[in-house]
């Protein structure tokens, strides 16, 4: 898919006053038979992973089976699986410590930029967000069956194929604290004496740091839940992650262990939402942040 | 504060090198040929161009060709995923965005926002368990009735529901995309001032009349923009019916790219139609390219 990640920037809530005394009560049933739809059969999914027996389609007993005690299908036992866990966290992470440096720089350096060709970068930058997920991945596919062939396929192309979609979204949520926080801060910075890469040390880079923090969050969550360009780009079983081993099994009558791996996967966001959630906090003490500035990416 | 432009090189070089020459190996493949085992040979002059992939991908999807039929089926599927999403996403996104208040407004936010979260293969793979013929979902829709009404329309054929039904590769498309719709949705919805709607209610309009008037139009724009984001991926989409179907009588165009690509011998085809593909989906990419430009600007 088109890489789509959290939320786009939101205005803000219009005051209680000014609303409408008469709740349609029609619209608010939709909305919560909507909610129900859209979250129960992942919830039915992670009830199935606790099994006792080995039907996905309905609930057995409770078990951790799936996860560890199993001696051969569990997630922990099973190599397909386990390898697939491991491998989906080492490109998550892998693009985390790459696209969050090269996507900040790019987006001070885009803010900076007055020059020629400064419409033509931002348009580059945005270019991968609106392209479509498998056109990107043949291309990439292509380019390291060919001229990057000494790149080619593996590990190394799937964290690439990664970075390179993670970067535009790292640019569009720094950027966009980038705008919140203006010149007059660095300014003021600079006017008192403070050399330049002071200033980017000690007032920028801290004053964006809730935004890379999001943004980090953001790139961790893209690249777990890759599927094309990781399929495209990988090279055999040792370079499958979680969605790909998904796709792989889903339809060939998986055990529950298939559930376990998911529901481990949605603990391991969880977490890192969280985590994130805290920094995000911490990082943005005296600054203006609140649940639904984190939720936006940073931005507001 | 000039100075800081160069911090933009490293990244734009990684996004010429990994995005742009990327894109042009498409190019460079689909104007290229082939080995006698098959495996394609990019030309990567212009000069040297080879148009013999780039006609048969076009004889392929003009009326009458091999792939026809299935740009047709994506064409509908895809419509009419939009259309279900639409009619879904619009009423959820006008409820929470002008009429939910405070705390139950926060909550339906994060549970709006929660599938973002959630793999997409993870949430397809949740409707594998409950379609399977013992799934909870099957048999509530038997026990509706709800098969036989597609059954007469076509969209179902049989008892299996992840055989080959188209209805569930549409119903799988809405289902995994509704929610990249409600939120452009929300935040258009979410930005038109209330006191036009006060403002057509004091001029004598009704509820409906207001929303006709004032909420419908100003919403368009928005609309129109969460419609192209996610019609975009839903064209490339080959794992939905991949894993709600299995079988080639529900394969959209993706599925066809896939197959050519990653199956075998027909890597120069593949990259030939990847390229019209990604013409005809040009206008939509320029499109939502300007809605996220203009969406910065403010």
């Amino acid at each position: 898919m088109t890489k789509l990640a959290p939320a786009p920037p939101m205005a803000p809530p219009t005051p209680p006053a000014r609303r409408r005394l008469r709740r349609p009560s029609g619209l608010a049933l939709v909305t919560w038979v909507y909610i129900a739809w859209s979250l129960v059969p992942v919830l039915l999914a992670i009830r199935f992973a606790f099994n006792e027996g080995r039907s996905r389609t309905s609930g057995q007993g409770f078990s951790l089976r799936w996860f560890w005690t199993d001696p051969t299908l569990s997630v922990r036992n099973d190599p397909t699986l386990w390898s697939a866990l491991e491998h989906s966290l080492v490109l998550a992470g892998l693009a985390m410590l790459i696209a969050t440096p090269l996507g900040t720089a790019l987006a001070i350096g885009l803010q900076r930029w007055r020059g020629r060709g400064s419409g033509v970068t931002n348009i580059l930058t945005l270019l991968p967000l609106v392209t479509p997920e498998l056109v990107f991945a043949v291309g990439l596919f292509l380019l390291f069956t060919s001229l990057f062939g000494f790149i080619g396929l593996g590990t190394t192309a799937q964290v690439i194929g990664h970075v390179t979609f993670s970067i535009s979204w790292v640019v569009l949520i720094v950027r966009g604290r980038l705008v919140m926080i203006g010149r007059d801060v660095e300014e003021a910075a600079a006017d008192l004496g403070a050399p330049p890469w002071h200033v980017m040390r000690r007032v920028l880079l801290p004053l964006l740091a809730p935004a890379i923090a999001a943004a980090t969050l953001s790139v961790f969550a893209l690249s777990i839940d890759d599927f094309v360009v990781a399929q495209y780009m990988a090279s055999g079983a040792d370079t499958t992650t979680v969605p790909m081993r998904i796709y792989a099994s889903a339809r060939a009558a998986p055990t529950p262990a298939l559930n376990a791996l998911v529901t481990i996967m949605l603990a391991l966001t969880l977490l890192a939402l969280v985590l994130a959630w805290l920094a995000y906090k911490r990082l943005s003490r005296g600054q203006e942040a609140g649940l639904t500035t984190f939720a936006a990416g940073g931005t507001k | 504060m000039r100075r800081w432009g160069w911090l933009a090189t490293p990244g734009l070089a990684w996004l010429a090198a990994f995005f742009l020459v990327a894109f042009y190996a498409i190019v460079a493949v689909g104007f290229g040929n082939v080995t006698d085992v098959y495996e394609p040979v990019p030309h990567w002059n212009p000069l040297d161009w080879n148009v013999g992939y780039m006609l048969q991908a076009l004889d392929d999807l003009l009326p009458g060709g091999r792939s026809w039929g299935v740009f047709l089926r994506t064409l509908l599927y895809v419509g009419l995923a939009l259309a279900l999403s639409l009619a879904i996403g619009y009423p959820v996104a006008y409820y929470v965005s002008r009429h939910a208040r405070g705390r139950t407004k926060v909550v339906l936010l994060v549970l709006l926002v929660a599938p973002f979260w959630i793999s997409y293969l993870m949430r397809m793979f949740a409707w594998t368990n409950l379609l399977d013929s013992q799934g909870y979902a099957a048999q509530a829709l038997n026990a509706l009735s709800i098969d036989s009404l597609f059954r007469a329309v076509g969209l179902l054929d049989g008892d299996d529901w992840l055989g080959g039904q188209p209805i569930a590769v549409i119903l799988g498309l809405v289902y995994g995309y509704v929610p990249y719709l409600i939120l452009p949705l929300y935040a258009a919805l979410d930005r038109i001032d209330q006191r036009l709607i006060e403002a057509a209610r004091d001029l004598g309009a009704s509820p409906a009349g207001a929303f006709r008037r004032v909420v419908l139009p100003l919403s368009k724009a928005g609309t129109l923009g969460g419609i192209v984001l996610i019609a975009l991926p839903m064209f490339g989409d080959y794992y939905t019916p991949d894993l709600m179907s299995g079988s080639p009588r529900t394969a959209m165009i993706g599925n066809t790219i896939n197959n050519a690509v990653q199956g075998g011998p027909d890597k120069a085809l593949g990259a030939a139609l990847t390229l019209l593909l990604s013409l005809f989906l040009l206008v939509f990419m320029l499109y939502y390219l300007r809605v996220l430009r203009r969406e910065e600007g403010t």
